[in-house]
C-alpha cells in the first residue's frame, strides 16, 4: 500500500521537473505547460495530505487550485498569442527590449 | 501498490518527455498523458471526485485551449542546432541555472517531506470520498473562496477575450482565422 | 472464476458486440429511413430489404486501399481514429441498461446490468466525451490539409461549446435525483403518479430534455450541427484524408456517440428501465425501445432540417442554449427549495 512518503515523493520530482522545465525551455507555450506541471504537483501532495488526515478541505482546495489554473492558462495563452503577433516569434529571448 | 508505481512512472516519465520535445503538440498530448496518470492516483486516492474533475476541467478543457492555440499560432519548433550540441550543464544562463536549480529542489524537497510524514503503514482514518460530503463542505466552510472564484473566472473570460482580440488598427502579422 | 466475474464478463462481451450490431443497425436505418423521408426507394439491393447493407459496407470499406498523405504526421494521423472509437466505446461502459438481475437464480445476489459500477457515473460520461475531442482536433491537425484542420478545428470548438449546456441541463436532473449515480438515478424514476403518467424526469423537466438532446445532438456532429463535416462545404472536414478502417472508425465512433447519448438521455430523461406490462428482469427491452426511438428522432432531425452555418451554429450554442440552460437549473432549484422534491 503505498503511503503518505509515497506521494509526496512522487509529488516532489514533478515539481522539480515543472521547475526545470520553466527555466530549460526556450518557448513560451511550454514554459506555461511546465507551470500546469508545478501546479499539479502541488495537487497531488494537497489530495494525499487531505486522504492522510481524513478530511475534505485537500480535495476542496484541488477545485480552488484547478480554477485559478485554468484562468491562468486562458489569460496567459492570451497574452502569448498578442506577444506572438508582435514578434512572430515564441522565444522569450527575443522580448527583451525593457532589458538593462 | 503495482498501480501507484505505474501511474507514478506514467507521470514523471510523461513529464520528463514535456520539457524534452521540440514539437509542441507532442509537448501538449504527453501532459494529457500525465494528466490522465495523476487521475488514477486520485483514484488511489479515494477521491474519485477530484479524479474525474482532474479529467474534466485540466484534459479536457485546459488542453484543448492550448492545442487551439499551438495550432492557430502554427507554433515553430525551437533552435534546435545549439541545443543539441552542447551539455544541459554547459548551456549559458538560465538554462544551466534551471538544470541545478531543479536538482537542489528535489534533494531539498524529499529531505523536507521525508521528515514530516513519520507513519511508514497505510493510511489510517477513513477516507472523506463522497460527494455529499465535498459539496456540503464547499458551500459552508468555503463559500467565501467559492464565490470569488467565481468573480475570478469572469475577470479571466473578459481579459481572454480582450488580450487576444485582433487590434484593427496595427497591420502587424496576425493568427489565421477560423 | 467465480459465478459473479463469468458474468461481468459476459455482460462485457454482450454490450460490446451490442454496440457494433447497434451501429451496424444505424446504417442501415438511416438509409432506409432517409429514402423513406425523401419518397424513393432505399437498400433493396443487399439481402432482403437491404438487410445485409451494412455488412456490405464494412466489405468495402475493409478492402479500399489505406491512403496516408506523405506531409501527414503519422503517429499522430494514426492515434486519432484510436481516440476517437475509444472513446466512443468506453463512455458506455458505466451507462445501466437494466434492473439488478440474478440471472434466474445462477447468481447468488443481483448483480446490475452495467459493465462498471461507478459511484461519480454521470461525470465518468462527461469526462470521456470531452476527451473525445482530441480524436477530431488531432485528425485536423495531423492530416496537413487546409479542409481538415478547419473542420477539425470548428467541429472541437462546437464540441466544447455545447458541453456547457450539455452540463447545466444534466445538472438540472442531479439536482432531482440527488445522486451521481446513474443506477440511482433511473430508481428515483420508478412508479407513477395517479397510476397513470410515470415518474419519469421528462416531466418534471421538459426544457431540461430538449436542452440535452439538443446539446447531444451537437456534440455528436450530426445535423443540424455538422456543418463541419460537411459534404457540400468543407469537402468531408476533419475525415477529409482518411480511407478505409480509419474512416471506417470515425464511422463507428459517430453512430456509438449517438447511441452513448440516447442511452444516457434515456437514463436520466425517460425512466431507463422502468415500463408497464414486463416484469423487472425484463427491462432492458423496455430500454432497447426507448433508445430505439431516440435514435429514431436523431435521424429524422437529420434528412428534415436544414444545415446550421457555423456562426449560427456558434451563436446558437452560446447565446441561447446556454442562458436557457442556466434559466433551467435555477428553476429547477427553486422548485426542489420551494416543493422540497
Amino acid at each position: 500500500m503505498p503511503t503518505l512518503n509515497d506521494y509526496l515523493i512522487l509529488s516532489a520530482i514533478l515539481f522539480a521537473i515543472g521547475t526545470a522545465g520553466v527555466f530549460v525551455r526556450r518557448n513560451l507555450i511550454t514554459i506555461l505547460l511546465s507551470i500546469e506541471i508545478m501546479l499539479n504537483a502541488v495537487n497531488l501532495s494537497f489530495v494525499a495530505f487531505g486522504r492522510s488526515f481524513g478530511t475534505a478541505d485537500g480535495q476542496i482546495i484541488v477545485f480552488f487550485v484547478m480554477t485559478v489554473a485554468a484562468a491562468e492558462a486562458a489569460v496567459g495563452l492570451a497574452i502569448v498569442i498578442g506577444l506572438f503577433r508582435h514578434r512572430e516569434s515564441l522565444n522569450p529571448d527575443t522580448f527583451t527590449s525593457l532589458k538593462w | 501498490m503495482t498501480f501507484f508505481y505505474l501511474f507514478a512512472a506514467v507521470a514523471v516519465v510523461a513529464s520528463l518527455l514535456v520539457i524534452a520535445q521540440r514539437n509542441p503538440i507532442y509537448s501538449v498530448l504527453l501532459l494529457i498523458a500525465s494528466f490522465g496518470a495523476l487521475s488514477g492516483l486520485y483514484v488511489l486516492l479515494d477521491a474519485p471526485f477530484v479524479a474525474v474533475t482532474q479529467i474534466i476541467v485540466y484534459a479536457g478543457a485546459i488542453m484543448v485551449l492550448f492545442l487551439f492555440v499551438v495550432m492557430l499560432l502554427n507554433a515553430p519548433h525551437e533552435e534546435t542546432e545549439h541545443d543539441e550540441k552542447v551539455h544541459l550543464l554547459r548551456r549559458p544562463g538560465p538554462v544551466w541555472f534551471g538544470g541545478v536549480l531543479a536538482a537542489a529542489l528535489v534533494v531539498e524537497l524529499l529531505w523536507a517531506l521525508t521528515r514530516a510524514g513519520s507513519d511508514s503503514g497505510p493510511f489510517s482514518v477513513e477516507a472523506v470520498s463522497s460527494v455529499r460530503t465535498l459539496g456540503r463542505v464547499l458551500f459552508t466552510e468555503y463559500a467565501f473562496p467559492f464565490e470569488v472564484t467565481s468573480v475570478l473566472i469572469l475577470v479571466a473570460m473578459v481579459g481572454a477575450v480582450v488580450l487576444a482580440k485582433r487590434d484593427s488598427r496595427s497591420g502587424g502579422p496576425s493568427a489565421p482565422p477560423v | 472464476m467465480t459465478p459473479l466475474l463469468i458474468a461481468q464478463l459476459v455482460v462485457l462481451v454482450v454490450v460490446f458486440h451490442a454496440l457494433l450490431l447497434g451501429a451496424a443497425a444505424m446504417v442501415w436505418v438511416e438509409r432506409w429511413l432517409a429514402a423513406a423521408l425523401q419518397q424513393r426507394r432505399g437498400p433493396i439491393l443487399v439481402g432482403w430489404q437491404g438487410l445485409l447493407q451494412p455488412f456490405a459496407d464494412v466489405i468495402k470499406l475493409m478492402f479500399k486501399e489505406e491512403l496516408r498523405p506523405k506531409a501527414a504526421d503519422w503517429f499522430l494521423f494514426a492515434l486519432a481514429p484510436i481516440i476517437s472509437a475509444t472513446c466512443a466505446f468506453s463512455a458506455f461502459a458505466v451507462v445501466p441498461f437494466g434492473a439488478s438481475t440474478s440471472f434466474f437464480g445462477l447468481l447468488d445476489e443481483p448483480m446490475k446490468l452495467q459493465v462498471a459500477d461507478v459511484n461519480v457515473a454521470v461525470l465518468v460520461i462527461f469526462a470521456i466525451a470531452s476527451m473525445g475531442v482530441y480524436g477530431i482536433v488531432l485528425a485536423g491537425w495531423s492530416s496537413n490539409s487546409k479542409y481538415s484542420l478547419l473542420g477539425g478545428l470548428r467541429s472541437s470548438a462546437q464540441m466544447i461549446s455545447y458541453e456547457l449546456s450539455y452540463g447545466l441541463a444534466l445538472a438540472a436532473v442531479l439536482l432531482l435525483g440527488n445522486s451521481l449515480s446513474l443506477t440511482d438515478l433511473v430508481n428515483a424514476q420508478a412508479g407513477s403518479w395517479f397510476h397513470v403518467i410515470p415518474r419519469w424526469f421528462v416531466f418534471l423537466q421538459p426544457l431540461g430534455f430538449l436542452i440535452f438532446m439538443t446539446a447531444g445532438v451537437a456534440e455528436t456532429n450530426r445535423a443540424p450541427f455538422d456543418f463541419p463535416e460537411a459534404e457540400q462545404e468543407l469537402v468531408a472536414g476533419y475525415h477529409t484524408e482518411y480511407s478505409s478502417m480509419s474512416f471506417a472508425m470515425f464511422f463507428l465512433a459517430e453512430y456509438i456517440n449517438m447511441v452513448t447519448v440516447s442511452a444516457v438521455a434515456t437514463d436520466l430523461f425517460l425512466g431507463g428501465w422502468h415500463g408497464p406490462l414486463l416484469p423487472a428482469s425484463l427491462g432492458w427491452i423496455w430500454f432497447l425501445i426507448k433508445v430505439a426511438a431516440l435514435l429514431f428522432f436523431y435521424v429524422w432531425m437529420r434528412w428534415t432540417l436544414p444545415r446550421y452555418r457555423y456562426d449560427q451554429l456558434m451563436a446558437f450554442g452560446w447565446k441561447i442554449l446556454l442562458p436557457l440552460a442556466v434559466v433551467n437549473l435555477l428553476a429547477t432549484a427553486a422548485g426542489v427549495l420551494y416543493f422540497g422534491v
